[in-house]
């Protein structure tokens, strides 16, 4: 039997068991047994599928090539573990409390879920990770070969092709069987895990046991081995420090953005304290994978004849000391880390291309037919798969296309600078709540094409896919943008330079345009949870969903369920919340059920995926919901404060407009009365003096006159008091002090009295009519007969008719009792009609002159009555209208 | 933005727990600075041997892994929520 046939029959025992070992862990998961499968060192273990066969062979490769330069891709991965604290807890939680799926999925999340940049992240994603798995297959081919080669006098040299076609096939049937068993909600998969975690135990002990082999076997001990090193063309550390830093941190950012790192790192971590294992265990893992790479470098130059392919030395070494067992073990260590590698790329890139590309598509074009029940858990699954085989395809593809003659740590390092990509979003979007979907669009748009450009292109080679002129002159011919030296940056390594450039320009068109852009709200209501992750959501939370959503969950569930069940249900729900009709209120419990009974159909993940687009924003709990409103509120506090203070100064000065008008119109007033009140308290004073002076000064006055001026002086008195009885009378009607006395009275002896009181018999003739009269009042009687004096006083004074004459008709008009006085005199002039009724308004010239009080004093006595008086134009003379309310008077018996 | 801070004095339990934190934060960074040292060492006119350097960085790589596990041992992010907050916060 030859060795090349023990090898394939070990390689197909090995899957047979890794194959048991998955379903093993997924029978167990499925129990509920196994508390295992949930132990942290699994987990640490599972994240060293960092570890792939770029590791396992190409390690020793890099560092005969470039000595210990190789430990940066291993050191930068360990800082990021050992700082776990600052970014890895962070996304673990928020991978937990949001139900990440992929990377893709936690950047479009975090950007306002976002499908356009998820598509935007899977396409980066899958054209970063082709590469790299062509490296994997290509890897066990030249395992292959390598066995091959001692047997070449069998003369079953293996097809390298068909090599890599069985290795794709086998790899993907491996994942599509264990990876996509089901659609858990939360996207782990527990026998890929376990086989995986077997897979880096033997990896881990390969490359020990070839260590030890070639340290204590081929060399000699440690001393002869270290020998060996200082003797060798890697003796000297001639790092350069651009590269020793820019590997380091490059190798830390794609362990955070690797899409199977995420895999393994997010997605499957089953419990975030596992984590404080891995911060020492994985660092330690790497340390030991690491730890005799140098040495079985410096031996294989040393030993291995020239031109041989360095990156086969762990299993050439062996070999060419005829040690078959460590050889096969040797291969089965590169075998696992090429595997494991691949198994996970491909189920972390089929989730992001059936979650992000597939199903939209597929949802959209199928959009408004009703579907029987199971359609969309078939469609995800099949999607799922296919993704996986056409990733795989892609790899053995890119495999065939390369010749698979490059180097491998230099396709390693294409792939890593163009995942590393991711990073500038996803930090950005995990620590700045600034950070906006329109700036991590633009910031991957560049970094991708930059990465393109300057590496991914250029590494096929001079003018296979850029043609030599670009190289040389750059594009369109100019200088600054040679592929190779972007805005002249001559001379540096090309990784460097496309790392540099592509990070420098993502990350500042990420920032610049975030702090341009506005995020919609969605935006920043995620950028609140994923920031504060750890103030706002510890556990996945519940649904809440708006009213408007039901129709479309509606719609939605018809498509999944069939048209009867889902309107049986929603139905049900309705009515149980006390609703007519088929829409019931989006409810927590209600949402919560809907995703159960969908997630019967379709998965979990896809029920919840599916819940979370038509309702939005996964578990939004009431402070994510603060948090962000709070920022708004208080601006809009702020300006609602100022426009309250704004319009409560409006209102002042309006209050101080109005109030100094009233006051400019009272001084006014007040000086108006001041000068009429002096006017009129004086000319009587001046006669009362003039004439007291004379009777006082004068000596030889005659009876007669003194008589005459002393009545001169009483009348003036009189008048004087008059005065100052109206002022006193109007004031204490003005302040409304008057007490009003009662009484009932005949209206015809009223006017009898007035008609005597203002003594104007003879004077002027007046016309009653009498049978009118005959109405019972009852009011104050003796100001009601004030009124009507004053102005029978006021037609005798005033009324310039020939014979003057006075009518006085009593009526009814719209329910008052109206009691006109008509004069047949000039009457009153249409100006003075308005003022006739202020204080101290008279007209022209009166023959006895009044203080003009009078009219103002009815007025005001009137409206105590509850009554007016007012003047009616349009009569012959000046006529005056007294009317009073119906209820103050009673009808005659 | 941070309406509420948390008390400015703490149980010597919590403070121990939020120093531990810091230390874990400040890990990575001396860990980075640690790796660069061969940078410059020199040996006369030509560079450093293979050997020492690769001495000194996995005996760097045992001590981050050490420190690392000791600093992970007693820093539970399960115990309370508070001790989570941004670096600034005492």
């Amino acid at each position: 039997m030859s060795i090349l046939n023990v090898l394939i029959l070990v390689c197909v025992l090995y899957v047979v068991f890794l194959f048991a070992v998955a379903f093993a862990a997924d029978r167990a998961a499925l129990r509920g047994q196994g508390s295992w499968l949930r132990s942290p060192y699994v987990y640490t273990l599972s994240l060293s599928i960092y570890c792939t066969a770029w590791t396992f062979y190409g390690a020793v490769g890099f560092a005969a090539r470039s000595g210990l330069e190789f430990v940066t891709i291993y050191i930068g991965p360990t800082l990021v573990m050992v700082g776990w604290w600052w970014t890895l807890r962070k996304m673990v939680r928020v991978g937990r409390s949001q139900r990440i799926t992929s990377i893709a999925d936690l950047i479009s999340s975090r950007y306002g879920k976002s499908n356009l940049l998820a598509v935007f992240v899977t396409v980066l994603a899958v054209i970063g990770a082709t590469p790299y798995i062509a490296l994997q297959l290509q890897s066990v081919t030249l395992s292959f070969a390598a066995f091959a080669e001692t047997e070449v006098a069998a003369g079953t040299m293996p097809d390298m092709q068909s090599t890599a076609v069985w290795v794709a096939a086998g790899l993907a049937v491996f994942t599509i069987l264990f990876g996509t068993r089901n659609l858990d909600a939360n996207e782990r998969h527990h026998g890929v895990v376990m086989a995986i975690a077997v897979e880096a135990v033997v990896k881990l002990f390969a490359l020990l046991a070839v260590g030890v082999f070639v340290v204590w076997g081929l060399s000699g001990g440690v001393a002869e081995t270290l020998a060996r090193i200082d003797a060798s063309e890697i003796a000297r550390f001639e790092v350069t420090g651009s590269r020793w830093v820019g590997l380091t941190m490059l190798s830390g950012m794609a362990f955070l953005c690797l899409p199977r790192m995420f895999q393994v790192m997010v997605v499957e971590n089953e419990d975030e304290d596992h984590l404080r294992t891995a911060a020492w265990a994985f660092p330690t893992y790497l340390m030991l994978m690491s730890l005799f790479v140098v040495p079985i470098a410096a031996v294989g130059l040393d030993l291995m004849p020239n031109g041989a392919n360095p990156d086969l030395f762990v299993l050439t070494l062996p070999l060419m000391d005829g040690r078959d067992g460590l050889a096969i073990l040797s291969f089965l260590g590169g075998f696992s880390s090429a595997t494991s590698m691949v198994i996970v790329a491909a189920i972390a890139l089929s989730t992001m291309v059936s979650n992000h590309m597939v199903m939209p598509i597929w949802l959209y074009v199928s959009g408004g037919a009703a579907m029987v029940s199971g359609d969309v858990r078939h469609v995800a699954l099949l999607a799922r798969r296919l993704s996986i085989a056409g990733i795989v395809f892609l790899g053995y593809l890119y495999f065939r296309l390369s010749g698979g003659g490059t180097a491998l740590a230099a396709i390693g390092l294409i792939s890593f600078v163009g995942v590393a990509q991711f990073l500038p979003p996803l930090m950005g979007g995990l620590f700045w709540r600034g950070a906006t979907r329109s700036g991590a669009l633009t910031g991957l748009g560049l970094g991708f094409f930059v990465w393109l450009y300057c590496l991914f292109l250029p590494s096929f080679g001079p003018s296979v896919v850029l043609p030599q002129a670009v190289f040389e002159n750059g594009l369109w011919g100019i200088g600054w943008l040679r592929p190779r030296a972007m805005f002249g940056a001559e001379g540096m390594d090309p990784v460097m330079h496309a790392l540099l450039w592509s990070i420098l320009l993502n990350a500042g068109g990420f920032v610049l345009v975030s702090l341009l852009s506005f995020p919609k709200p969605i935006e920043r209501l995620q950028g609140a949870q994923f920031v504060n992750v750890f103030e706002h959501s510890p556990t996945p939370g519940g649904w809440t969903g708006g009213m408007a959503q039901s129709e479309d969950l509606l719609v939605m569930s018809q498509r999944i369920l069939g048209a009867r069940e889902a309107q049986n249900l929603f139905e049900g729900v309705a009515k149980r919340q006390g609703l007519a009709g088929y829409l019931p209120e989006p409810s927590p419990d209600f949402l919560q059920e809907l995703e159960r009974v969908l997630s019967g159909s379709v998965g979990a993940a896809t029920a919840h995926a599916m819940i979370g687009q038509i309702v939005g924003g996964a578990a939004v709990s009431v402070e994510d919901l603060m948090a962000v409103a709070d920022e708004a509120a208080q601006i809009m506090e702020y300006s609602s404060q100022l426009e309250a203070k704004s319009q409560e100064l409006a209102r002042t000065a309006r209050q101080l407009r109005q109030a100094n008008e009233k006051l400019t119109q009272i001084s006014v007033q007040k000086d108006g009365f001041l000068s009429q009140i002096s006017h009129e308290l004086r000319t009587p004073m001046t006669s009362i003096r003039a004439f007291s002076e004379i009777l006082r000064d004068t000596d030889d006055l005659t009876l007669e006159e003194q008589s005459k001026y002393a009545s001169i002086i009483h009348d003036e008195s009189v008048r004087l008091t008059r005065l100052l009885d109206d002022l006193l009378d109007l004031s204490v009607l003005e302040n409304g002090q008057v007490v009003l006395n009662t009484q009932t009275g005949r209206l015809s002896e009223l006017l009898d009295r007035a008609v005597r009181a203002a003594g104007v018999q003879g004077e002027i003739r007046i016309e009653r009519d009498r049978a009118s009269e005959v109405v019972d009042l009852t009011t104050d009687l003796d100001r009601l007969a004030q009124v009507f004096i004053n102005l029978i006083a006021n037609a005798r004074k005033y009324c310039d008719g020939r014979p003057p004459i006075l009518t006085i008709r009593v009526g009814q008009s719209d329910g008052q009792l109206v009691i006109d006085f008509k004069d047949n005199g000039s009457g009153v002039p249409p100006e003075k009609q308005s003022v006739i009724f202020e204080k101290f308004s008279r007209i022209g010239e009166t023959k006895a002159g009044g203080a003009g009080l009078g009219l103002a004093i009815c007025r005001e006595i009137m409206a105590r009555l509850g009554g007016d008086v007012s003047y009616l134009p349009g009569q012959k003379g000046a006529a005056f209208r007294v009317s009073l309310p119906i209820e103050t008077r009673m009808a005659a018996q | 933005m941070s309406p509420e801070r948390g008390p400015v004095f703490l149980a010597r339990r919590t403070y121990r727990r939020r120093r531990l934190g810091d230390a874990a934060r400040l890990l990575p960074i001396v860990g980075a600075l640690l790796v660069c040292i061969p940078l410059l060492w020199r040996n006369g006119s030509e560079a450093s041997r293979t050997t020492d350097v690769m001495f000194y960085i996995f005996g760097l790589w045992i001590a981050l892994a050490v420190l690392a596990g000791a600093i992970s041992r007693y820093l539970r992010p399960s115990e309370t929520e508070d001790g989570s907050r941004d670096p600034g916060d005492i």
